[in-house]
């Protein structure tokens, strides 16, 4: 600790601190432009200089290191004078037309104008013009104003881990630009837009749409993956006009994923594909619009008839993983109350032999925020960069400070982090691999292992590759094995689980699930699970699909997309007799199997709770009232219960439902465990043919992300192909660019691609996505052929 | 050596972005120059290669180098734009850079710059309709003792140009 | 063009034979590599090296004039990878003499270097050469071959324990990459824009290792230090300007080039060395330290005598040695605005202050020489040079900046006549006589 003085007041502050950093402990603010806390020092804008007791010049507060007695004037002179001088050399080449300028009324140079600026300033010559640069779908360009901060370049190289934007040229004709005209492809983009202190980078899907001082502000979480980044929604009339970053170091620190950040155009989403905002009834083969208690009353007669005819196991409850708390808890009561344990929320899971043998619910193992401290992580089974954004921005900058991260997948793709070793293999045969892995940790740390590790098959799998991350692994103090989406979808789930938990074992470290929904975590607290209140009993999610039930009750999910299997889902549902929906979104699907549609509120329209990855319970209200008849889920599914005269739905508020649910208000959940006992690994490899990669597209994981127009032309959402490796590509007499045709459970027709981070014999196609529903399972083997 | 190094090796495809072996044994020798793990030393030389072999650098042989160095294209694209005797647009077969820098200027510097534009028929950034001259006002070079003083494509620097030396100079250039 | 006069050659001793006697066998027949050699077979100790180049005087010639024994001793001892930089980006307007070194005699700047990787305890160095000068990089790295081949280079010099190796890296044009951290950046391949300082090289420098960074002159000089000892090169020049110095002498005189003279010697005598005043003509002003230094006008520069103190006594500075004479026929907001015009262009961009200020002066002095002059424009210029000098990352904003207000303060009413009447006070076809074709210098 130095002691130093700022303005007079004396404090103590951590060695090595800037003096900004300084300045804010002290609530002191020193205007600046380039320093941003989570950038490495650019002390280019000048903006920050203060001045310092024995030093002839003003010196830059964000880069300038405290030392012991250190005295500082923010607002002497001196200081004010280098201030005004920056602010005027700022000003002279940018355009002085805040009111038409989009960043108007939250532009860090206009705030600091008023206060730095002389009037009008002596320059009288022309300004500069900078060309606007083209840069996607996400991100809008009007670089006269830029200031050549830098924050930009800084962030992309940084934090998003490709420097898609530079600072080309030099002196004043320094120009932001991308290489050659691409876009800005990263799923970080939109921070662009939050870091660009001018608005020389602004929303694309929010521009000119509203000024910031009309927006009303509701703090919310965001629906989307495992890790609930936090939110501010901003809504002008009851619709949500843009969503930005609320603060949390703990969690998304100060950034957001492009789905987070751009999914809200969804809640707007107006066409036949969008918004669902009546209740509708099918009757005769015709849809009708309807009252709610018309519809309620359709709904529980076609239940109670269901489950009274051929008994409550005969209906089964789909789950989003998206859905809330309380949205869970009281769907599970409802079916519990009609008779049915067939519920569940693990849409794509494939595997569900662990059920039965946990020891409580499956979560990261660790707190996000310790994500940083491990100094060893083994990845397996991981679109890691698109499926946790965020996730991957803390492993990228762990690698930085020196963290060994390994992965264990079926495909390579480059999540612009600096591993340290990798193993790819086809899905069939990364048990084998993990368990290779395990065995090699063994002979390391010389300990015996399970005798039905010593048999794998080594001639299968890259042996090197697994000794590889064993060292690696073995090496640290700080270990920890994260099983990802693609592990938790994966045909051998419970080996992987059960494999992961021994090298944890072996290694003194920990082992966790990354979440792949908002609540992942929360389903299992809700009891939204086969089994959790009547033992053995229930069918999870494949099973009572495979077996189709005579009613379903499906809640937030578009099953042909977001389950395993989509085409036997859909099959399933178009057989049964009644299948009710209670959903913020229509889809021709639904008409066709649905027999009612209940309007629900999507997340920015309720109060609710998720419950994300590492177990902390995250509660939000709703940010704007329910579009058209929308009705928040838990009070359709009260009224629902009470039509029902299901016991126990007395409950007033959302807010019940939570301390019901939770027994109280924790800030973390009990019962996380992701240990497994009496789950044998299977380790035979059993695939025969060519093996389905299939990943869930970052702009298709969810019903709301779907529909977001703007995410929808990104890179990213680009149609699926089916991409395959050279080796397997000239094995198949293919090239790259044909139209193939591939089959599996159904067909599809795909144009070939290579992608030469795929292992031999996989065909990557992805899931959740209209193309490629009809192919089937998610892990399956398939056929491909040119057409 | 005396005029050009540019275009070294005839065989060699120009309209494909990509580098000969040759340009790329050469970018070999300037990486081994530096530590092992520090390859992107080596872009300034490498560009200079790429330029020589390509005439000037499109962003396509940009991104060739890029990946050859292991940078991010965007890199290698700041480093090119940045250094100005990297020519981001097609230049004449010989570039003529003349310093007009005031020492130079004192002794001749802005008049060999007007003998040349005027035996040319071109401006400063311009280059002849036959496509064989461009001509570039250049900063102080290093040897204003030698006023007035140009290069010629880059790397070769003729002193003291008084009238006589620049006709011979250009009656050089073919 | 080889050295024309010398009043006690020293760094210039090996000149005499033009380009032909730059090769090791030459500089090994002038006694060169032999105090690499003694000191290897003495195992001198590093301190002792750096005490003699204390005792020495000797300040850096790289501009700012930096204690070289000084700079040395601020290398930490227990790092394990350091470096050692020579700055060979001579880019400064006026400034010639790092290419005649490396031209001329580049095996002393070699020696000079290995030395200073003995004293400093750094493995590997690198010559950074202003890429304008492409042959002079050639010509470098074929003395580097020579070195190596002859033992002094590489793997255990000369059966000692010491390893040491050099290599030249050029630049292509940016003249703030002669700046000591833009330099680093560039090595490191990147753009030259300047580090913030501190850190300083001795601490953070090339690949964030402890570096020590010298100008091409100071290395040359390092040989012919320990050969004659610290003292003797101090009492060469005067006390705290040791040795000699290379001025480079452009413009309007008879004979341009490259002098060496001990620090201290009249600005006078220097005129005279390089032939006086072309033509006959009145001197009217000199930059006396490289483009960046105030002007001073004849009179005062007169007086001075050619060494840090005198020069910034009479407002300016020594900066790098070169001396740029201009004659009666010079109109000097012409001759302001070439040189605003140079820092303008050649401005890294990103410090707000340099990016913005330079481009506004330059266009002020642009409007005033072109008719188009404002009242308040000298005083807008006095404000804006203001406003850049002493905010920025590096000095290029104050380099920048110098000159105006040295412009404006010694020749203002100049620029006030030009304001006025819209014109040159020097008769425009007086001015093209001045600075036409000079014919001295091709013979
Ligand atoms: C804009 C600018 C340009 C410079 N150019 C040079 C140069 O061309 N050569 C040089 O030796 N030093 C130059 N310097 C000074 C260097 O930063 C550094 O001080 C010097 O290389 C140190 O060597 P010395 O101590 O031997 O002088 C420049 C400094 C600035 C701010
Ligand atoms: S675009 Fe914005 S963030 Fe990027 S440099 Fe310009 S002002 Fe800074
Ligand atoms: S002062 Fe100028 S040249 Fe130096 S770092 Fe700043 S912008 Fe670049
Ligand atoms: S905030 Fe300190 S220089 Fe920009
Ligand atoms: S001014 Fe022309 S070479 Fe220096």
């Amino acid at each position: 600790m130095v002691e130093i003085e700022i303005d007079g007041k004396t404090l103590q502050v951590a060695d090595g601190s800037t003096l900004i950093e300084a300045a804010h402990q002290l609530g002191a603010y020193i205007p600046h432009f380039c320093y941003h806390k989570k950038l490495s020092l650019a002390a280019n804008c000048r903006m920050c200089l203060v001045q310092i007791e024995k030093v002839p010049k003003p010196m830059p507060a964000c880069a300038t290191i405290v030392t012991n007695g250190m005295k500082v004037f923010t607002h002497s002179e001196m200081a004010i004078k280098a201030q005004r001088a920056v602010m005027e050399f700022l000003l002279i080449n940018h355009p002085l037309d805040c009111p038409i300028c989009d960043q108007g009324g939250e532009c860090r140079l206009q705030d600091l104008a008023v206060g730095y600026a002389e009037s009008a300033s002596k320059y009288g010559e022309e300004k500069r013009v900078v060309p606007d640069k083209n840069l996607g779908p996400l991100v809008s360009t009007d670089m006269s104003r830029c200031i050549n901060c830098a924050r930009c370049v800084r962030f992309t190289a940084e934090i998003a881990g490709m420097m898609e934007l530079g600072q080309s040229f030099r002196g004043e004709r320094v120009e932001i630009m991308p290489f050659n005209g691409k876009t800005v492809d990263s799923e970080l983009s939109g921070n662009l837009i939050d870091l660009c202190p001018v608005g020389a980078l602004t929303s694309k899907p929010f521009r000119f749409s509203a000024r910031s001082w009309e927006l009303s502000r509701r703090k919310s979480v965001s629906p989307h993956d495992g890790l609930g980044s936090n939110l501010i929604v901003q809504t002008r009339r009851d619709k949500v006009m843009r969503v930005l970053p609320l603060e949390n170091e703990d969690i998304n620190e100060c950034w957001l994923s492009d789905k987070e950040r751009f999914s809200y155009q969804g809640l707007n989403s107006q066409d036949d594909n969008g918004r669902l905002t009546k209740p509708m009834v099918k009757q005769g083969g015709e849809w009708k619009e309807v009252d709610w208690n018309v519809a309620l009353d359709y709904a529980a007669h076609a239940l109670r008839d269901v489950a009274k005819t051929h008994g409550g196991a005969a209906i089964g409850g789909l789950l989003s993983p998206h859905a809330t708390l309380e949205e869970m808890y009281l769907a599970q009561k409802l079916m519990r109350g009609l008779g049915s344990e067939n519920i569940d929320f693990r849409l794509r899971q494939s595997d569900f032999s662990a059920d039965g043998h946990r020891h409580g619910t499956p979560w990261l193992g660790m707190k996000i925020a310790d994500i940083g401290k491990l100094d060893r992580l083994l990845v397996v089974g991981s679109f890691l960069r698109k499926d946790h954004p965020l996730i991957a921005q803390r492993l990228r900058q762990s690698a930085k400070r020196g963290a060994q991260v390994c992965v264990l997948h079926s495909a390579d793709d480059d999540l612009l982090i600096n591993l340290e070793a990798r193993a790819i293999a086809v899905p069939s045969q990364l048990p084998a691999m993990l368990a290779q892995v395990v065995k090699a940790v063994a002979e390391l740390k010389g300990v015996a292992t399970d005798a039905a590790l010593t048999t794998v098959g080594a001639g299968l799998v890259d042996v090197n590759a697994a000794k590889k991350i064993a060292a690696s692994l073995v090496s640290g103090g700080n270990v920890a094995i994260l099983l990802g989406n693609f592990a938790q979808q994966h045909r051998q789930a419970a080996t992987l689980n059960a494999l992961a938990q021994q090298l944890a074992g072996l290694l003194g470290g920990r082992f966790g699930f990354l979440g792949e929904a908002a609540n992942s975590v929360g389903g299992y607290v809700a009891k939204a699970v086969p089994g959790a209140v009547n033992g053995n009993a229930g069918l999870n999610a494949v099973a009572m699909l495979k077996d189709p039930r005579q009613a379903y009750v499906v809640l937030g999910a578009e099953p042909e997309l977001d389950c395993a299997d989509g085409a036997q889902a859909l099959a399933a549902l178009g057989k049964a007799a009644a299948v009710v929906v209670l959903s913020p979104f229509k889809s021709q699907a639904m008409l066709d199997y649905a027999a009612v549609l209940l309007p629900v509120s999507p997340f920015s329209e309720t109060s609710g709770t998720f419950v994300n990855t590492e177990g902390r319970v995250q509660s939000f209200h709703a940010a704007t009232k329910p579009l058209g008849e929308t009705r928040p889920a838990w009070k359709v599914l009260r009224v629902l219960g009470n039509l029902l005269d299901v016991a126990g739905f007395e409950f007033n508020t959302s807010e019940d439902v939570r301390a019901e649910a939770l027994g109280g208000m924790p800030e973390f959940v009990s019962g996380l465990d992701n240990g497994v006992a009496g789950v044998a690994p299977n380790l035979t490899a059993s695939a025969n043919g060519l093996e389905r990669v299939a990943d869930v597209p970052i702009h298709f994981a969810d019903p709301l992300v779907r529909r977001a127009p703007a995410l929808q032309q990104t890179r990213d959402s680009a149609a699926p192909t089916a991409r395959m490796n050279a080796a397997t590509l000239a094995k198949l007499g293919l090239v790259a660019g044909e139209r193939v045709k591939v089959g599996a459970g159904g067909t599809a027709i795909l144009t070939a691609e290579l992608d030469a981070g795929l292992p031999d014999g996989a065909v990557r196609i992805a899931a959740a996505h209209a193309d490629t529903f009809a192919l089937g399972a998610m892990s399956t083997v398939l056929t491909v052929e040119k057409v | 050596m005396l005029i050009d190094e540019r275009g070294m090796n005839s065989e060699h495809d120009m309209l494909s972005p990509e580098l000969s072996s040759e340009a790329l044994a050469k970018i070999d020798l300037e990486v081994a120059k530096y530590p092992v793990d520090q390859k992107q030393s080596a872009v300034m030389a490498a560009l200079v290669i790429a330029q020589d072999e390509k005439g000037w650098l499109p962003k396509e042989t940009i991104a060739v180098v890029a990946g050859y160095l292991g940078m991010a294209p965007m890199a290698v694209y700041e480093v090119a734009s940045f250094y100005n005797m990297y020519d981001l647009q097609p230049v004449g077969k010989y570039k003529l850079t003349v310093c007009t820098n005031l020492p130079c200027a004192l002794s001749g510097g802005v008049h060999a710059a007007d003998y040349v534009k005027q035996k040319l028929g071109i401006d400063f950034n311009e280059t002849t309709p036959d496509g064989k001259f461009t001509l570039k006002e250049g900063e102080c070079m290093g040897a204003c003792g030698d006023a007035p003083v140009m290069l010629v494509n880059n790397k070769r620097m003729c002193s003291f140009m008084l009238p006589e030396q620049i006709d011979k100079l250009l009656a050089e250039c073919n | 063009m080889a050295l024309i006069d010398t009043i006690n050659p020293l760094l210039t001793t090996g000149w005499s034979k033009g380009d032909a006697g730059w090769s090791l066998k030459d500089y090994e027949a002038r006694g060169g590599y032999a105090q690499l050699k003694r000191i290897l077979a003495n195992k001198m100790s590093s301190d002792d090296i750096i005490a003699e180049v204390k005792k020495s005087g000797l300040r850096g010639r790289g501009g700012a004039g930096f204690p070289t024994g000084l700079k040395w001793s601020f290398m930490p001892k227990a790092a394990p990878e350091k470096y050692v930089v020579c700055n060979t980006d001579e880019g400064e307007p006026g400034t010639f003499k790092d290419r005649d070194l490396l031209r001329y005699d580049p095996h002393s700047v070699i020696e000079g270097m290995i030395i200073a990787g003995y004293a400093v305890g750094a493995a590997r160095g690198y010559n950074y050469i202003h890429g304008e000068i492409f042959e002079i990089y050639r010509r470098f790295e074929a003395a580097l071959d020579e070195a190596r081949a002859a033992g002094y280079l590489g793997q255990r010099i000369l059966g000692s324990d010491f390893s040491f190796d050099l290599f030249a890296h050029h630049g292509w044009g940016a003249y703030v990459c002669g700046e000591e951290t833009g330099l680093l950046e560039s090595i490191e391949g990147k753009k030259g824009q300047p580090r913030f300082k501190p850190p300083f090289p001795a601490n953070f420098g090339l690949y964030g290792k402890p570096t020590t960074i010298n100008n091409t002159e100071t290395f040359a000089a390092i040989p012919f230090i320990l050969g004659m000892g610290g003292d003797a090169y101090l009492n060469l020049g005067k006390p705290n300007n040791g040795g000699t110095k290379l001025f480079s002498v452009s413009g309007h005189v008879n004979r341009p080039g490259n002098y060496e003279v001990p620090m201290g010697t009249p600005f006078a005598k220097l005129l005279e060395m390089a032939g006086g005043m072309r033509g006959g003509r009145q001197l009217k002003a000199v930059i006396p330290g490289g483009s960046s230094a105030p002007v001073l006008p004849a009179e005062v520069m007169m007086e001075c005598t050619m060494d840090y103190e005198s020069i910034a006594k009479a407002g300016s500075m020594l900066g790098s040695g070169a001396v740029i004479v201009m004659d009666e026929t010079v109109c000097m907001v012409k001759a302001l605005e070439r040189l605003s015009y140079f820092y303008y262009e050649e401005s890294c961009g990103q410090c707000t202050p340099c990016r913005e200020g330079s481009g506004w002066l330059y266009r002020v002095v642009h409007r005033i020489e072109h008719g188009e002059g404002r009242a308040e424009d000298l005083d807008l210029l006095n404000r804006v040079t203001d406003n850049m000098m002493g905010k920025t990352i590096c000095a290029l904003a104050d380099a920048a900046a110098f000159p105006v207000r040295g412009f404006i303060k010694n020749f203002r009413s100049e620029f006030e006549y030009h304001i006025e009447h819209r014109k040159c006070l020097v008769d425009p076809e007086v001015q093209r006589m001045g600075s036409g074709f000079f014919k001295a210098g091709a013979a």
